[in-house]
């Protein structure tokens, strides 16, 4: 049984070398990590801003002088009259509007309450989110000063926010080791996949089919060699992730690369289950894909899982790259330990036995 | 073994039995069960109904026992193609449980039969077709199996590569070698043991093909063959195809090949060729083949089937 599994993996290394498919193998998730990589930023910079400034005088300009080194606005256009500050964001020009009356610097000389409007472009939310919570901050921050230098009565509640890890909470310190899971889950569910349908396309399958070699040495004839594959891409975009996108890894790295293969058996699994489905490549890609989807969406790796309603969320349970996420980011960002991370390990090391004995299963030495 | 696939039956209660060490043909148009039949046989495919016995073996009991007794050569080459010669033997040597002794023995054996020593280092896609066809034989022969199944081995190869093929089949049979056979050549059939006919998934005769042509089957009671060459063979085949007493009609090269009636006699044919302008030059009574055994049972079964 041994020799037939040493058999299968040394040829399918030959093969591997060989093929020159293997080189984009090893190109496709470098491309993937760097254009994804840069692509997703959710945090909100240089949003182009229109202004109708009627006062005109030192404090309104300070005002807006204020808004744009916050680095979110960026001031594009100055308007007329407030008709234009609307026209400016109907047409695409710009997503914010500031509108200063007349009145400000006088108001605020007089103790009185300035009337600023910010108005948001709504159909764009993460935009309209983020730019609602700077302005506010801005007016509070203002406020907070004139009470200051009137030596009025400091506010009831002082909210002292710290962000732990990733301080400047920036979103590609987010996105990327969970980009990182999605690559390596891509890779590795093609590669096994299309590895067995492409013996089954060729007949080559059936050549074995007829040896004596088992099922297990056919099985692990594929997983190993595509294992370690799966382990030299994981370094690979992992060694990316820290020299390009600066990202450190704050806990061990060790430890990340052993869980790493945990994530492996999985996902290599679901590759040699799909293959018993498909007789083709066309069908394989089909059904890897029906398996990316969910993996994108539901994984945890852009929405929070928590919100998600209950059918959802207990389908995301299923979906290995969900704990292998969340082991990524707990290693890179927060630097946590092999004990933080029992249960997501312990659920990927389930998972794993159960997606294989399935293929398993699945996989018979007969044509039907 | 029956075997239907969903409402389609291709097998359709077939049974035979195969002598050691001889070469039995499986014949029959495309699609009329052969493959299905080999596959059975190899465990690859689960009978719908019944069984058979390999070397002893029950395939649906147990399929895993019945494949190292055995070597199976598919329609398609379905060896590694981008692995070399070498290293597709070493690969199947090692699956089939070879030690590294015995399979460096027999790896040179298998060699020097198949006499595939010059491409050893080739790349198995880039062999053609008759070297191709050889690597695979050599690969099902490495564990020296009792039984082989060559599905339409030298369907596309070229005619000395299919010659030599045969010899080497016959040279491995005289060792004590199982084969069985499939083909669509009608002289690799009258080289076999024993051929069976299957036509729509049915094995409508089965036996010696020296005894099957002379069976009534191809000569029915009162109708001889005879052969007759003449100068232009077309016309005369056109001129005498269902005239009266001319029951087949075929054309070998410059001869016509017949099925009369006994009370047509080989001047009247000559005759009615004469009249025509067309000169006899020869006439001779002839043996049918087991082509003309085939077309004969083929239109028998069609008509039954109506």
């Amino acid at each position: 049984m041994f020799a037939g599994l040493a058999a299968m993996i040394y040829k399918e290394m030959i093969q591997v070398r060989r093929d020159p498919a293997t080189r984009v193998v090893f190109v496709i998730p470098v491309i993937q990590l760097i254009v994804f990589g840069y692509a997703i930023d959710t945090d909100v910079r240089h949003i182009p801003t229109v202004v109708f400034n009627s006062d005109r005088r030192t404090a309104s300009r300070e005002l807006l002088s204020r808004f744009e080194t916050t680095d979110v606005f960026r001031i594009v256009e100055e308007s007329p009259d407030v008709a234009g500050v609307r026209d400016a964001i109907v047409a695409g020009r710009a997503k914010v509007g500031i509108v200063i009356p007349a009145d400000y610097s006088d108001a605020l000389l007089n103790g009185r309450s300035a009337q600023v409007q910010v108005l948001i472009d709504g159909s764009d939310n993460t935009v309209a989110t983020q730019v609602l919570s700077v302005a506010n901050g801005i007016a509070r921050d203002g406020s907070l000063r004139r009470m200051d230098v009137h030596g009025g009565p400091q506010p009831a509640i002082s909210l002292r926010p710290k962000v732990l890890f990733n301080e400047e909470v920036e979103s590609d310190h987010f996105f990327i080791p969970g980009l990182v899971g999605i690559i390596l889950q891509l890779t590795t569910v093609f590669l096994t996949a299309f590895s067995i349908v492409r013996e089954r396309e060729r007949g080559t399958m059936e050549q074995l089919m007829v040896t004596p070699v088992s099922r297990w040495a056919l099985i692990g004839g594929k997983l190993i060699p595509y294992a370690l594959i799966g382990i030299v891409e994981t370094c690979l975009v992992l060694t990316l992730m820290v020299v390009v996108f600066g990202i450190p890894i704050a806990g061990s790295t060790a430890l990340l690369l052993s869980l790493s293969v945990v994530f492996l058996l999985p996902s290599l699994g679901l590759g040699i289950f799909i293959s018993t489905l498909a007789t083709n490549q066309a069908q394989a890609t089909q059904l890897s894909l029906l398996i990316m989807l969910p993996s994108i969406l539901l994984s945890g790796f852009f929405f929070p899982r928590e919100q998600m309603p209950d059918i959802i969320w207990a389908l995301s349970c299923v979906i290995p790259v969900t704990y292998y996420i969340q082991i990524l980011r707990g290693i890179i960002l927060r630097g946590a330990e092999a004990w933080h991370l029992w249960q997501p390990t312990l659920i990927l090391a389930v998972l794993s036995i159960v997606i294989l004995a399935g293929a398993t299963w699945r996989f018979q030495k007969r044509l039907e | 073994m029956t075997k239907r696939f969903g409402t389609v039956t291709a097998v359709d209660d077939v049974s035979f039995a195969v002598r050691r060490g001889t070469i039995f043909g499986l014949l029959g148009p495309n699609g009329s069960g052969k493959s299905t039949i080999i596959r059975m046989l190899c465990g690859l495919l689960r009978p719908t109904s019944g069984t058979a016995m390999v070397d002893g073996v029950d395939v649906v009991a147990r399929p895993d026992a019945i494949k190292p007794r055995i070597g199976y050569m598919s329609q398609r080459f379905s060896l590694y193609r981008d692995l070399t010669a070498a290293e597709n033997m070493k690969f199947y040597g090692q699956v089939y449980g070879l030690s590294t002794s015995d399979l460096r023995d027999r790896r040179r054996e298998v060699t020097d039969l198949v006499g595939i020593g010059d491409y050893a280092d080739r790349l198995a896609g880039n062999l053609s077709g008759g070297w191709q066809q050889r690597l695979a034989l050599a690969c099902c022969l490495l564990h020296q199996p009792r039984i082989v199944f060559l599905d339409e081995p030298t369907a596309g190869i070229d005619p000395v590569a299919r010659r030599q093929l045969w010899d080497l089949l016959f040279e491995l049979s005289g060792q004590g070698t199982t084969f069985l056979v499939t083909t669509h050549y009608m002289d690799e059939a009258e080289r076999c043991s024993e051929v069976g006919y299957l036509y729509l998934s049915r094995l409508i005769t089965l036996g010696d093909p020296a005894v099957l042509t002379s069976s009534t089957v191809a000569t029915p009671e009162g109708t001889r063959w005879v052969q007759i060459e003449c100068d232009e063979s077309t016309r005369g085949y056109v001129l005498l195809r269902g005239s009266t007493g001319v029951l087949r009609a075929t054309i070998f090269g410059r001869s016509l090949h017949l099925l009369v009636a006994d009370d047509t006699s080989d001047e009247e044919l000559a005759g009615r060729l004469a009249a025509e302008g067309i000169r006899v030059t020869r006439t001779l009574a002839v043996e049918p083949s087991l082509e003309d055994l085939f077309v004969a049972l083929t239109e028998r079964h069609t008509a039954s089937a109506r």
